[in-house]
């Protein structure tokens, strides 16, 4: 029983919109907690304002508030609710950090709540590096050389004794961000006072580097009876140095002895004990290669990213279990829900082992800064489950779903020379894996690159033997190829897509001959015990051997839900959300709802949603291959972002049966003369538009067109590619970078810098619904992703709006297809065009499902399955709008990326978003600005200056804004008044203004601005809405049943009816 | 070689046999640690048994001798799925491969373990025999291993001493693991390790201050000749017991000992101390049990039970000092949360030493 009986209504703190370090994770660890307490009969009030999360969801949470993780709205919630606890352990850092803040100001002590779970003097030991140290010698565990430095001078000083290099970590940042290894004091210094100002308390842990090492990680669990148990251990495969978050993990370890093991589970497990943590705790150690010495890296008290991935690794639920522990059950009075009749104080088994490999942005930001290190740069990540390592490799691999990746080889790395592969190993990028690879297959040897990169041989000779098999496969022949030998190149985990490409044959020819050898693979189960016993979950991957442990047979009707893979900019956590609800539906509707995804953070992955899990890669031989042994009913792929859709020409090919979906739309929305024609047919205006086919072409018909001009590339996600010219010479210097290939044919539209609307629409074929409409307040040009916007729109005209329902009409009537796509409007010059069609759910579709109280999915998934849209909503078109205002906002994680330009452009580079809800729209708009504790904007803070550059200073509103801001006491600043650089090193310094610059001069500014955590503004229209949202200081925090509430009694008054 | 694992059943896996090709029989049970094969290898409670790995992964880090519970491999045979050629790690001396072909242990590896775990698992452990000839197989000639006196196999013939610590504890070699012997005299005792069979006065005339039963292989009541003198030795002197020490301690009081269905082989099993509530996780191989109705007369009391199927997993006595556990606190291979337990014997025969001097 639990002890804690008094504990009826808890406070659970999210984490926030998705930026690097800190993804979908927590919306799996956040849904487990909230489903483990409510299981527990306790009432859960939620507050994180990340809408694309199926935590927020009316399931999961009993009272959501979308309202800014603050001290300031916590404090507000608490004083409305009153709740008997707060959990904040499984919220990320942002949980813990508002913990933190909530403890500092009082607030829990002043209204009584407590801190359930872990308590506050263990994060702080665990999480404060002086005192983290202080406990590991205490405990007389080793921790490396290191010293709290709060000046450049004192890490100067320290460097000089213990020498170089060195590891600059900045105190309580995200993913380690703004840290680093350094080598001399020239970097020291600048890493250093980055550090110390990036840290919220100015203090940088910095410690003598043990780059080399191995690092292992082990995820701890201890209840308040004291018992601990290590649920998984992990290995890095790229030693000390690099961020775990951006290392290439292996699960369980595999080059560690029994001993090694357990030394390090026993340290662990003593750790735990000392910090008196309740709930789930990761602590990561460095291991010398060549003895026992090991050190500890850090600790993390709460759930983590490593803590998701043991969970998906292992089947072990570590969040819900951690969120009863901290109502104060006991390991041993919980069932292991996996087996559902042993309990969950043990320690899971592995019969398979498991690859992790980081997703970067890098392929959309090919400038940007690709060195790995101490500061995560991956987006999202990838899981492989397999029997043997290297299969597991290439599963990850194939699942990273980057564009030029051809089994193991990725075209860029290949054109390299051996010089820059080199540099590309040594240096530590991005690219590395792939650079080892091909390095071993020009003969380079594992001992050289064992010694510029210390990755253990264990790996390095497996990755060898996958470079021989490559050999291997490439000296046989379609024709000659026996059953024994395909089977072998099989299990070696090489695609049928690799090896028809090697043999010159298509993808349904080897498909035929591997059917005719009658191999195939054989689906085994994740059960956390290696068989022993019986289990019961429907969690599975597939290995090319042995026997299979799904039995698909089912009296119901199957359809399988393609996922969305990993987290990448553009194609983000809002996936997840649609597939899970897609299950969920299909589920009410009385189907046996199959997933296939294989991101480990995510809720689509959390073996308890579907009915069955597959946990592989989304390729047309993965998905196929379950797809023939479900036999399944249909396949949805609109739920899975744009990594589905670019599956469905195959999937239709081999006679797979999608819903709603069919190739020929596609393309027509896709192939952009095809879109025209279509466009006219339809009588729907667009933006005008043509396709050139090389460089040449590219400049004469952009002459044709007339400047300012968009270049847009088919099928990609993110506005990938997507850039705006001004004049020629900006486009004549973009076709010349070398690093940048554009992929020709290419589409070139005009470019109308009117206003951006987009809708999500939901039809049947003949009849639509648009739940809402989102004005965007940046103009065309600015990707939609990257943009504020607001719903109901607060200035299109009504005639606009009827405009925009009759083209959504027409286009849902003239293309094949039903369920949910999602159109982008430009109002120019007064009138309306057609930007682009999305024929699938889209990232604005959980946002307003939420504020409108409509779930979407659900309906999507009952017009897929052929119901008539009439018979399940009673007003058709565009539904009423709500009366209050929600702001979409994105969340840029430029601190992550610190070569990034934050200018708005029309490639996405926003990781996350959060939305804020008022019925007063600057108040709304503050909400939006002022998201998060760590993260007000420094003019929201403080009154100062503000360094503007703008194209057209005369610009009217740019005039009235100044106006503004001195009434408001902000003094506005231009070069004329101060040069750049003075104006960067004053205290009162608070904002940074770049309009329409597109200079190089301004580029470096935006980037100096933002290491100086200045916020940087460089579109007049989103200045705009902060300006008039400064003095809205007292803002109200409502939760969404309020919102809704209002909505529904609008929408029951007379008032509509007249 | 092709080589084929052929359960009692009459199921036949195939896979690929390393090794000299001999046929072997054994009892087919599996081990779930995800590491510590070398210690698996080496530990005499696998005598005649065929042991297949659930991590399909063996053989990443070699042999290093270091770590061996012995100084010869026991298991009858290994079945994998996948075994590394070569050992990456600075200890390594030698592949489990090149280890075992020196020892004559044939690997059966490139099988499905899964699914001989599964067969397990709803048959029980059972005969099988691994060969590179199908049409020999005869199940008919062979000693199931329930009937075989192992014991007899893997114990010392001679008496020998380790260590030099204040107390001396005698150890029974049943087919002890080195482990134990490297916790005990790491708690400052000094053993002295003597055949299983050896003759009680033989024992006193060493003059211990404990009495340890080690673990060891095959069905305790194949020892049960023993019974008496176990009894007399644990009610004279402050003793431990181990494994199948355990499972003896229990018939020499006249207990009961069943074999389960499936053994517990490995380093995740979950016991609660029902004294302090406390929980450890265990390092586990047996594949009998003392039933818990048996001990009613025997003075014994359930100590230790598994969280999982509640089993018995120690006990202690009510008027004799014996700390008696089915699981192994001496760990190696599987975790060390439970060393502690060997405190309690320390302690026993500490205070047998106060009474000694009050007397």
């Amino acid at each position: 029983m639990p002890k804690c009986q008094d504990i009826k209504k808890i406070l659970v703190i999210g984490s926030g919109p998705i930026v690097i370090g800190q993804a979908a994770e927590f919306d799996y660890a956040g849904t487990q907690a909230c489903l483990a307490l409510k299981e527990e009969g306790c009432q859960v009030v939620l507050i994180n304002n990340n809408p694309a999360t199926v935590m927020t969801d009316k399931a999961c949470a009993d009272v959501v508030y979308f309202e800014p993780l603050t001290v300031e709205s916590v404090e507000k919630i608490i004083q409305k609710e009153q709740p008997d606890g707060i959990l904040a352990t499984l919220g990320g850092q942002t949980g813990l950090n508002l913990a933190l803040s909530l403890h500092k100001e009082g607030i829990l002590e002043k209204y009584d709540v407590p801190l359930l779970g872990t308590p506050i003097e263990s994060i702080m030991k665990g999480e404060d590096r002086e005192e983290f140290r202080t406990l590991m010698h205490q405990l007389g565990e080793p921790v490396p050389d290191s010293e709290i430095v709060e000046t450049v001078e004192a890490a100067l000083e320290f460097a000089n004794v213990v020498g170089y290099p060195i590891i600059v970590r900045p105190a309580y940042t995200l993913g380690g961000a703004g840290g680093g290894i350094v080598d001399d004091e020239a970097a020291l210094k600048k890493v250093v006072k980055g550090g110390l100002d990036l840290s919220p308390i100015h203090q940088c842990l910095i410690e003598k580097s043990i780059a080399g090492f191995k690092e292992i990680e082990y995820e701890v669990m201890r209840d308040a009876n004291d018992t601990c148990i290590t649920v998984c251990n992990m290995e890095n495969i790229d030693p000390v140095g690099i961020h775990t978050g951006d290392s290439i993990v292996v699960a369980p370890s595999q080059t560690l002895t029994d001993v090694e093991y357990q030394m390090l589970r026993s340290v662990s497990v003593k750790i735990i004990r000392a910090l008196g943590i309740v709930g789930g705790c990761n602590i990561q150690f460095a291991l010398d290669p060549y003895s026992k010495q090991y050190y500890l890296i850090e600790v993390n008290p709460r759930v983590s990213r490593s803590s998701a991935l043991a969970s998906k690794a292992t089947g072990y639920p570590i969040a819900r279990i951690a969120a009863k522990l901290s109502l104060g059950y006991h390991l041993h009075e919980l069932l292991n829900p996996v087996t559902g009749h042993t309990y969950a104080s043990f320690e899971p088994a592995l019969d398979y082992c498991v690859v992790k490999f980081p997703r970067w942005p890098f392929d959309k930001f090919p400038h940007a800064n690709r060195r790995l290190g101490t500061q995560m740069k991956a987006t999202g990540e990838v899981m492989a489950i397999e029997r043997n390592l290297e299969s597991a490799f290439q599963k990850a691999i194939r699942s990273l779903d980057i564009k030029g990746i051809s089994g193991l080889e990725l075209a860029t790395v290949k054109k390299l020379s051996l010089e820059q592969l080199w540099k590309s190993v040594t240096e530590a990028d991005d690219l590395r894996f792939f650079a080892i690879l091909e390095m071993l297959r020009r003969d380079v040897t594992t001992e050289e690159i064992h010694l510029a990169t210390k990755i253990n041989y264990f790996y390095l000779n497996s990755w060898k033997y996958l470079v021989a098999q490559e050999q291997v496969a490439k000296q046989l022949s379609f024709s000659t190829v026996t059953k024994d030998q395909l089977l072998q190149l099989k299990i070696d985990g090489f695609s049928d897509e690799w090896l028809a490409a090697v043999w010159n044959v298509t993808l349904a020819e080897l498909r035929q001959k591997r059917q005719e050898f009658n191999i195939h693979p054989a689906y085994k189960m994740v059960d956390t015990c290696a068989g022993e016993f019986i289990a019961k979950t429907a969690y599975y991957y597939s290995s090319w051997s042995g026997e299979m442990d799904v039995d698909p047979t089912t009296s119901k009707k199957k359809v399988i839900i393609i996922g969305s893979g990993p987290i990448r900019i553009g194609q983000g956590i809002e996936f997840d959300y649609c597939s899970v609800h897609g299950v969920l539906a299909l589920k009410q509707e009385n189907y046996e709802a199959i997933l296939i995804n294989n991101n480990p953070e995510t809720v689509s992955t959390d073996y308890e949603i579907a009915d069955r899990l597959y946990f592989e890669p989304l390729t047309t031989e993965d998905v196929l291959n379950i797809i023939e042994l479900e036999k399944a009913d249909g396949v949805i792929v609109q739920l899975g972002g744009q990594t589905a859709i670019s599956l469905v020409k195959n999937l239709e090919e081999a006679g797979v049966p999608l819903l709603g979906t069919n190739h020929d739309t596609i393309d027509k929305l896709e192939d952009r003369d095809r879109f025209y024609q279509f466009m006219k047919a339809v009588n729907v205006p667009h933006i005008p538009g043509v396709t050139a086919v090389d460089e040449v072409d590219l400049i004469m018909k952009a002459d044709e067109i007339g400047y300012p001009v968009l270049i847009r590339p088919s099928y990609v996600i993110g506005g990938q590619g997507m850039m705006v010219f001004h004049c020629r010479e900006e486009m004549v210097e973009y076709i010349n970078d070398q690093i940048i290939s554009i992929g020709f044919p290419i589409l070139l539209d005009a470019f109308y810098p009117g206003m951006e609307v987009e809708v999500d629409a939901l039809t049947d074929g003949s009849d639509v619904v648009v739940p809402g409409m989102f004005q965007h307040i940046e103009r065309a040009g600015v990707h939609s992703g990257d943009s504020l916007s607001v719903i109901p729109p607060i200035n299109v005209a009504q005639i606009h709006k009827e405009t925009i329902i009759e083209y959504t009409k027409r286009i849902a009537q003239g293309m094949e297809f039903k369920g949910v796509f999602n159109i982008q409007f430009v109002i120019y010059k007064d009138n309306v065009y057609v930007l682009e069609v999305n024929p699938r759910a889209s990232r604005t579709v959980p946002i307003l499902s939420k504020v409108t109280g409509m779930n979407m999915i659900a309906l999507t998934v009952k017009l897929l399955l052929n119901e008539k849209l009439a018979d399940h909503h009673q007003t058709l078109g565009y539904q009423v709008e709500p009366p209050y205002y929600t702001v979409k906002a994105p969340v840029f994680s430029y601190s992550k990326l610190p070569d990034l330009d934050p200018k708005l452009e029309a490639e996405m580079k926003s990781t996350g978003e959060l939305i804020s809800i008022s019925d007063k729209l600057e108040e709304a708009f503050r909400k939006a600005f002022v998201w998060g504790e760590r993260d007000i904007p420094l003019l929201f803070k403080k009154k100062g200056t503000i360094f503007c550059e703008i194209a057209q200073c005369d610009d009217p509103e740019f005039i009235a804004l100044k106006e503004l801001l001195t009434k408001l006491q902000y003094e506005i600043v231009d070069e004329k008044k101060i040069s750049f650089e003075e104006w960067l090193n004053q205290d009162n310094s608070v904002c940074y203004l770049s309009i329409e610059m597109t200079d190089a001069t301004s580029k470096q500014r935006r980037k100096e601005a933002l290491k100086n955590r200045l916020p940087v503004v460089t579109e007049l229209s989103t200045f705009g809405f902060m300006v008039r949202s400064l003095s809205n200081e007292n803002y109200t925090v409502n939760a969404i049943d309020h919102w809704l509430l209002k909505y529904e009694n609008l929408k029951c008054s007379p008032v509509k009816l007249s | 070689m092709k080589g084929y694992l052929v359960l009692s059943t009459g199921e036949v896996f195939e896979g690929q046999l390393l090794g000299n090709g001999e046929e072997v029989y054994g009892e087919v049970v599996f081990f779930t640690g995800m590491t510590g094969y070398e210690e698996v290898m080496t530990d005499p409670s696998f005598k005649g048994q065929l042991v297949v790995f659930t991590y399909p992964l063996i053989g990443n880090y070699g042999i290093n001798g270091a770590d061996q519970e012995s100084k010869v491999p026991q298991a009858s045979a290994l079945i994998m799925q996948g075994c590394r050629s070569q050992g990456y790690h600075y200890e390594s001396l030698e592949s489990v491969q090149a280890y075992a072909e020196k020892h004559a242990i044939p690997i059966l590896v490139g099988v499905d373990t899964r699914a001989v775990v599964k067969r397990i698992r709803e048959l029980g452990d059972m005969g099988a025999i691994i060969t590179t000839n199908l049409e020999t197989v005869d199940f008919s000639t062979k000693q199931v291993i329930g009937t075989r006196n192992l014991v007899e196999e893997v114990s010392t013939t001679v008496i020998e001493t380790y260590g030099e610590g204040d107390y001396h504890v005698v150890m029974l070699d049943f087919g002890y693991k080195k482990s134990i012997l490297t916790s005990l005299i790491k708690l400052g005792c000094k053993v002295t390790v003597v055949p299983f069979n050896t003759e009680e006065t033989i024992i006193h005339n060493l003059r211990p201050d404990g009495i340890l039963l080690s673990n060891g292989p095959g069905n305790p009541k194949q020892l049960l000749h023993l019974a008496e003198r176990l009894k007399n030795l644990a009610t004279t002197y402050p003793t431990m017991g181990i494994c199948l020490g355990h499972q003896l301690l229990a018939l020499a009081f006249g207990g009961d000992t069943q074999k389960l269905r499936f053994g517990h082989r490995g380093a995740n099993q979950p016991v609660q101390d029902l004294q302090t509530k406390k929980v450890y996780i265990t390092s586990q191989n047996h594949s009998y049990f003392v039933t818990d109705e048996s001990l009613t007369e025997t003075g014994f009391i359930p100590r230790y039970i598994n969280i999982n199927d509640k089993s018995i997993e120690g006990m202690s006595h009510n008027h004799f000092p014996i700390t008696s556990v089915q699981f192994h606190p001496e760990a190696h291979p599987g975790p060390a949360d439970s060393e502690e337990i060997f405190l309690h014997f320390l302690t026993d025969m500490s205070s047998k030493r106060r009474e000694k001097v009050y007397a």
